[in-house]
């Protein structure tokens, strides 16, 4: 066994470490939850973790690895949520079993978004940098205003859509209106719960991890280093770009899926611009490329806010001023400069007489 | 000629957004990064110009003067304290703390002047023009901001072509450190361009909410991207391009909003944008730069 865990390669044991982490930090969370060790905010919480850690991952995937930044993250989480929320909706009750019908849900979230991903990715993955930014968060503004305005509804003689209002749809009298334009769809049955989620985003987790570490994940973070030397040996930069771009919108739709089936109500307005940003946030705090930093960074910043309740108004200044001294720590030369100088690695090297390696903090 | 007072409406929205996205476009050429703060710094240009007009009372066109005061010296604050020690940081560093510094505003007049928005009242006071038999009318807002927005477009283009700062400027946008080696001091021209960046965006600040008067902690985040939109649709970088951006954008959305749907007026912003871009990838006035090996 021991001999077995030696011989695995280091891709495959440092994937296996963060799912054991995970595993545990699960297994924790549950006792404390099923045993009523467990405040209701952080109950509250549990699946968010989840589905904001799946967004961290997949927009790492665009931005960490393909190396592309992307300000539109949440429209395909937007596509992910609506989908599912409205397949959910129309099938609860030709489909009873919940196993499957949910299960049909996430595909269909996660394959309706990695569709956008592609027709997306083909016409932005043209542009790079700031020009990309600026398309992928025109993008993501798009999807939010149309699912704004758009009204579906059904009765027996089928489904009926309309960009107006609810009576434009003139439905019959046993009619339903699934969206409602701004209100979103609402009544979206709960399916979603703690032990879906984890399993959803290890799921996540080892398709990202898989893909980074494969033939095409090389291939894409060749493309990420220096793209025309990638294409001089013969690298389809196009083909792989859009594969990770996909890649990610598909995840980030599975994100969407627990998002709609978790609080029942969705509204096109929740992911704006700013949910794009703060799942950035999540990214860069976490280090860019690292898949484990994303999950801690978004991990905390779905709790920490909650936490700091008891500041009241002062919350989000405090969460702002923290914001940027933690990135004028992490990246301004004249800390890092002093990081070195005064580095624990260094102080711990001095007394005890040897250079252990240091472990790498949350 | 109801098409033709929309024209007007657009051209004169487009106007205020060229002011702002002259902010985005000269920070992107000299430091390249993206001033996410931009859109809250006329948020706070606002509140100034209401606090000291409609609470103090003092005369419109003093406080307009005390908020570019006010808002200059808050640009050259936040360049200094968030921005400068990041000169040499990757990009998206300097952006994620642009950011920031965008939620520590929102958050900062959240908190100092509550959640209610206020209704602020106009800074001009002249009277609307009634033309084509009362069928075509011009606000009075619109004969300022027009004129306005052509005078600060070209003397900025003159001073930016012709003074010692602006030739610093260009030089600094094109090779830092060949700028440093000409005897270029360039943290103060970056400075510089801060501190018009942030004028301008009260003075936008005084013409936008003039027109729509409703100021809230979050007012300027919109307006922001939408100037950071025109100034990508100009060609970020240049001053001629943002002015045509800027006007394009004000033209489009109004025009869409008045044909096409209320709701979807953005998103037809958005959607010409792209469109835009894939044609011309630079923006319409943007440098193309063929990758050299």
């Amino acid at each position: 066994m021991k001999a077995k865990l030696l011989n695995m390669n280091k891709s495959t044991r440092s994937n296996l470490f963060t799912v054991g982490v995970i595993v545990i930090v699960y297994t924790v969370f549950q006792t404390m939850s099923t045993t009523g060790n467990m405040s209701n905010l952080l109950k509250n919480l549990l699946v968010a973790m989840c589905y904001y850690s799946i967004m961290a991952i997949s927009l790492n995937l665009t931005v960490g690895i393909l190396g592309q930044l992307s300000l539109g993250h949440a429209g395909f989480v937007c596509i992910g949520a609506f989908t599912s929320a409205f397949f959910s909706k129309i099938m609860v009750n030709t489909i009873d079993n919940t196993i499957i019908r949910f299960s049909l849900a996430i595909l269909i979230g996660a394959i309706t978004a990695g569709i956008f991903g592609v027709i997306i990715g083909v016409i932005v993955l043209r542009l790079s940098g700031d020009y990309l930014a600026i398309v992928t968060l025109a993008f993501g503004e798009i999807i939010k205003n149309v699912l704004n305005v758009i009204y579906i509804g059904y009765d027996s003689n089928g489904l009926a859509f309309s960009m107006e209002d609810t009576a434009s749809l003139n439905l019959m009298e046993d009619g339903v209106v699934i969206i409602k334009g701004a209100q979103g769809i609402s009544g979206t049955p709960r399916n979603a719960n703690f032990t879906i989620a984890v399993i959803l985003l290890i799921l996540a987790y080892m398709i990202i991890s898989n893909f980074i570490n494969s033939r095409s994940g090389r291939a894409v973070m060749a493309i990420r280093d220096n793209r025309i030397a990638a294409e001089s040996v013969g690298i389809n930069i196009t083909k792989y770009k859009i594969l990770a771009f996909s890649l990610s919108a598909a995840l980030a739709g599975v994100a969407g899926v627990l998002y709609s089936h978790n609080i029942a109500t969705v509204q096109s307005t929740k992911f704006g611009y700013n949910m794009s940003i703060m799942i950035l946030v999540y990214v860069v705090l976490g280090g860019m490329g690292n898949l484990r930093g994303s999950m801690i960074a978004a991990v905390i910043l779905t709790v920490l806010p909650e936490y700091l309740r008891f500041l009241r108004d002062y919350r989000m200044l405090i969460y702002s001023i923290v914001l940027i001294a933690v990135m004028l720590y992490n990246w301004a030369p004249a800390c890092i400069e002093w990081r070195k100088s005064h580095s624990l690695k260094d102080l711990i090297g001095t007394v005890v007489g040897k250079n252990r390696k240091e472990k790498k903090g949350a | 000629m109801s098409f033709i007072s929309h024209l007007i409406n657009g051209i004169s929205l487009g106007s205020v957004y060229a002011i702002i996205a002259l902010g985005y476009t000269m920070v992107y050429g000299i430091a390249k990064m993206l001033n996410f703060a931009h859109g809250d710094v006329i948020m706070v240009g606002g509140f100034i110009i209401f606090t000291f007009m409609s609470t103090l009372g003092l005369n419109p066109i003093v406080s307009v003067l005390i908020a570019i005061i006010l808002c200059t010296l808050l640009g050259l604050t936040i360049e200094r304290i968030a921005y400068k020690p990041l000169r040499r940081a990757p990009s998206l560093a300097v952006l994620i703390t642009a950011i920031g510094v965008s939620y520590l505003l929102q958050n900062l007049a959240l908190l100092i002047l509550g959640a209610d928005s206020k209704s602020f009242s106009s800074v001009i006071s002249l009277s609307s023009l009634s033309l084509a038999d009362g069928r075509l009318i011009i606000s009075g807002e619109t004969l300022v901001t027009i004129p306005l927005c052509i005078v600060i477009m070209t003397t900025l283009n003159i001073y930016i072509r012709k003074s010692k700062v602006g030739r610093a400027m260009i030089a600094v946008s094109e090779d830092k450190d060949a700028a440093v080696l000409m005897g270029i001091n360039v943290n103060k021209t970056i400075a510089i361009t801060f501190a018009i960046g942030s004028s301008l965006a009260a003075v936008a600040s005084a013409l936008m909410f003039s027109t729509y008067p409703t100021l809230s902690s979050t007012a300027g985040a919109m307006p922001g991207i939408k100037a950071f939109v025109a100034a990508v649709f100009g060609g970020i970088g240049s001053v001629p391009g943002a002015m045509i951006g800027g006007i394009l954008l004000g033209v489009i959305e109004i025009l869409s909003r008045a044909y096409i749907s209320t709701e979807l007026g953005d998103a037809i912003v958005f959607l010409v944008l792209i469109i835009v871009l894939l044609v011309k990838p630079t923006g319409i006035l943007g440098k193309n730069i063929q990758e050299k090996v």
